[in-house]
């Protein structure tokens, strides 16, 4: 029986190689995102790769009526029904400031959205009694920073969220998995200069299968961030304050 | 597309270059082809190289478009890498009909370099089993097949200079199964390793030489012998990086003469025959990432040549000249090669192709000197993605085709946006 995976961001530089793994074990995709043409690109590479199969929804993360089709066409699936989030968006701190209207579209697309499409599907994993949801969050969830704490509030909310949901599904089997990646080198990362322990798109789907395999609660990839961010939330806030990296 | 300034280097480290980068993520991203294009950088010289210019890093383009599970017809955008589309299609019972030694070599680059494999006595080169290429010259898209002659042949093995190629379509060939089974034996000297490699019939076909034998041994390797089969894949351990630069002693003379002598005794005496997974037969050092950090701060060079059937004196001549000086590394390759070939400068000839990896030290620029003058005398040629110190006057006389290519090339790029570094030092497309 094959097992489906809804991504949701799946044109994300993130989701590239997650998607393709999925494809070439065979899985079933239900590809979300608001790109339909870079979708279509990414749904025939997936065939061609052997998923069980591919269909493309439009979802937007700012416009929640967007997720009732998808959620309805997975209640009309077999096999297992597995979710993975790869939403999320970067505006630069400084044009926040000038505009904070920005702020509610980095809430939605990293947290609200996310929370609201996870809140609605939830039934139904829960009445299957299993299936995966997997959550990409950040290193910048951790601790709010002088470079981006929108962000960081953002994916910070959407991993206490995510934290909460896998109080209550783990109670009927359902795995959830909180994924925090530090740098990775996407579109997103290209020229923002040298980031420290820089991982890969390839790397942080084998660290998430892996992790699914073993039904880890939370995970950093790369893994080094584990120990980095254990240090960093240890550092006394009087000394935080001051610090600007 | 979004451009950012960094320094990159060949495979072989030894050749450097600074410039603007743009890595599109998705096909609508690259509008015209104002730069080269380069992949993984497998070339070991400046072949995907532009010191102060730019360059188009293709390697997210790397999509499957379409594949006929009847025909074997695949068609890849050119950033795929040759070992995903074996990972891909292998247990399918399908297989890309010839593979270099790296599966991180892109299909672009395959193109641009006509490489070829451990087959290709009996399959010729990559190119010549590309049915169709989807280029891009300025901002025109346009699709090229055999039947393009100039332009189709000076885009095989062509540097990639007639344009970025964006996709390509090729003829897949059938595989008994998922794995290989592999014969290896040892040859205890230079006649027993080429008569070996001569009187074998096997699909594929490689001798190891360990190139810091002398003397009675000198010549002595292994000869790898291999055909796809049925059976369940070995399991791989994950493959391991080197973490930094080694330090310049790891591949001294000693060290690599007491690892040859081991690797050679690593098979019996009587020879073995083995199963291995595909990527562990083809791509044997794609296991160790980052291996090229293992020579050095300073890299290292590759010297390959082939030289006709007739001449392999001349080149027992360049491997005692190798082993005497102390230079040699473990990696050496001789191989017996057919006569195919896709463009106006594929590398192949019919004959022997030996292929030896030296330090960057401050010898060996001297030594690859004279051997590259031995391989003119015989009447043999360099390969183009290991070269980094050839003259263009030395490279012009190896290939005879080259003012077709230079013709064919200037006439598709006619504003050079697409030389490189090796175009450059070789005065590739200049009148002379």
């Amino acid at each position: 029986m094959t097992d489906t995976w809804i991504i949701l961001g799946a044109t994300s530089g993130m989701a590239r190689a997650f998607i393709r793994d999925m494809a070439e074990e065979g899985h079933g995709l239900i590809l979300c995102g608001r790109k339909q043409e870079v979708m279509e690109e990414i749904a025939n590479d997936c065939r061609a790769r052997g998923a069980g199969f591919v269909d493309l929804m439009p979802i937007d993360m700012r416009d929640p009526d967007s997720f009732a089709p998808i959620v309805e066409k997975a209640s009309g699936l077999s096999g297992m029904t597995n979710v993975a989030v790869f939403t999320g968006t970067m505006p630069p701190q400084d044009q926040i400031d000038a505009n904070p209207a920005l702020i509610d579209g980095t809430i939605a697309d990293s947290f609200t959205g996310p929370a609201r499409f996870l809140t609605l599907i939830a039934p139904q994993l829960e009445q299957r009694g299993g299936g995966s949801i997997v959550g990409i969050t950040s290193v910048a969830g951790d601790r709010g920073r002088l470079g981006n704490y929108v962000y960081g509030a953002a994916k910070g909310g959407f991993a206490t969220y995510l934290s909460g949901l896998r109080n209550k599904l783990g109670r009927a089997g359902v795995h959830v998995m909180t994924v925090k990646p530090g740098p990775v080198d996407t579109p997103m990362t290209w020229d923002l200069g040298k980031q420290p322990f820089m991982t890969t798109p390839e790397a942080v789907s084998a660290d998430i299968r892996r992790g699914l395999k073993r039904r880890r609660n939370v995970i950093y990839t790369a893994k080094i961030w584990a120990l980095i961010m254990l240090v960093i939330r240890m550092i006394p806030e009087p000394i935080f304050k001051k610090m600007s990296f | 597309m979004r451009w950012k300034t960094d320094s990159y280097a060949g495979w072989g480290r030894a050749l450097r270059a600074t410039g603007d980068l743009a890595r599109p993520d998705r096909r609508a991203d690259l509008d015209s082809a104002i730069a080269p294009a380069i992949g993984k950088r497998r070339s070991y010289g400046d072949a995907a190289l532009n010191d102060g210019g730019r360059a188009i890093d293709m390697t997210r383009l790397d999509s499957i478009l379409s594949f006929d599970e009847d025909t074997g017809l695949l068609e890849i955008e050119a950033g795929m890498q040759l070992g995903d589309i074996v990972r891909v299609f292998s247990p399918r019972g399908w297989l890309p009909p010839v593979l270099p030694g790296t599966g991180f070599a892109t299909v672009g680059g395959a193109i641009g370099m006509d490489v070829h494999g451990k087959n290709h006595h009996n399959a010729g080169s990559f190119g010549q089993h590309v049915t169709r290429i989807r280029l891009l010259q300025g901002d025109q898209r346009r699709t090229i097949t055999p039947r393009n002659r100039a332009l189709w042949q000076a885009t095989l093995g062509g540097l990639g200079q007639t344009g970025i190629i964006l996709s390509a379509t090729i003829q897949m060939k059938r595989c008994a199964g998922p794995v290989m089974t592999v014969t290896e034996r040892r040859a205890e000297g230079w006649d027993e390793h080429i008569a070996m490699l001569d009187a074998s019939t096997a699909s594929y076909c490689v001798g190891w030489i360990d190139a810091t034998a002398t003397g009675q041994a000198l010549g002595r390797g292994i000869v790898e012998e291999a055909e796809p089969a049925r059976g369940l894949i070995p399991r791989r351990g994950a493959p391991k990086a080197v973490p930094l630069d080694a330090p310049h002693f790891a591949l001294s003379a000693p060290i690599v003469k007491a690892f040859n002598a081991l690797y050679y005794r690593r098979v019996p005496d009587h020879g073995r025959t083995v199963v291995r997974s595909m990527p562990d037969f083809f791509f044997p050092l794609d296991k160790i990432h980052d291996w090229n950090r293992l020579y050095g701060k300073r890299g290292f060079h590759q010297f390959q040549c082939v030289v006709p059937l007739g001449e392999k004196d001349r080149l027992r001549d360049m491997l005692d000249l190798i082993a005497g000086s102390g230079l040699a590394s473990p990696l050496a390759v001789l191989k017996r090669m057919g006569a195919g070939r896709a463009g106006y400068l594929s590398f192949p000839m019919e004959g022997y192709t030996l292929a030896v990896d030296f330090p960057a030290r401050a010898e060996a620029p001297d030594l690859i000197a004279t051997l590259e003058q031995m391989t003119v005398a015989a009447g043999g040629r360099l390969y183009l993605a290991k070269d980094a110190l050839a003259t263009g006057e030395r490279i012009k006389a190896m290939y005879p085709d080259w003012p077709k290519w230079r013709d064919a090339v200037n006439a598709a790029d006619p504003d050079h946006l697409l030389e490189t570094d090796m175009t450059r030092r070789l005065t590739l497309r200049s009148p002379a």
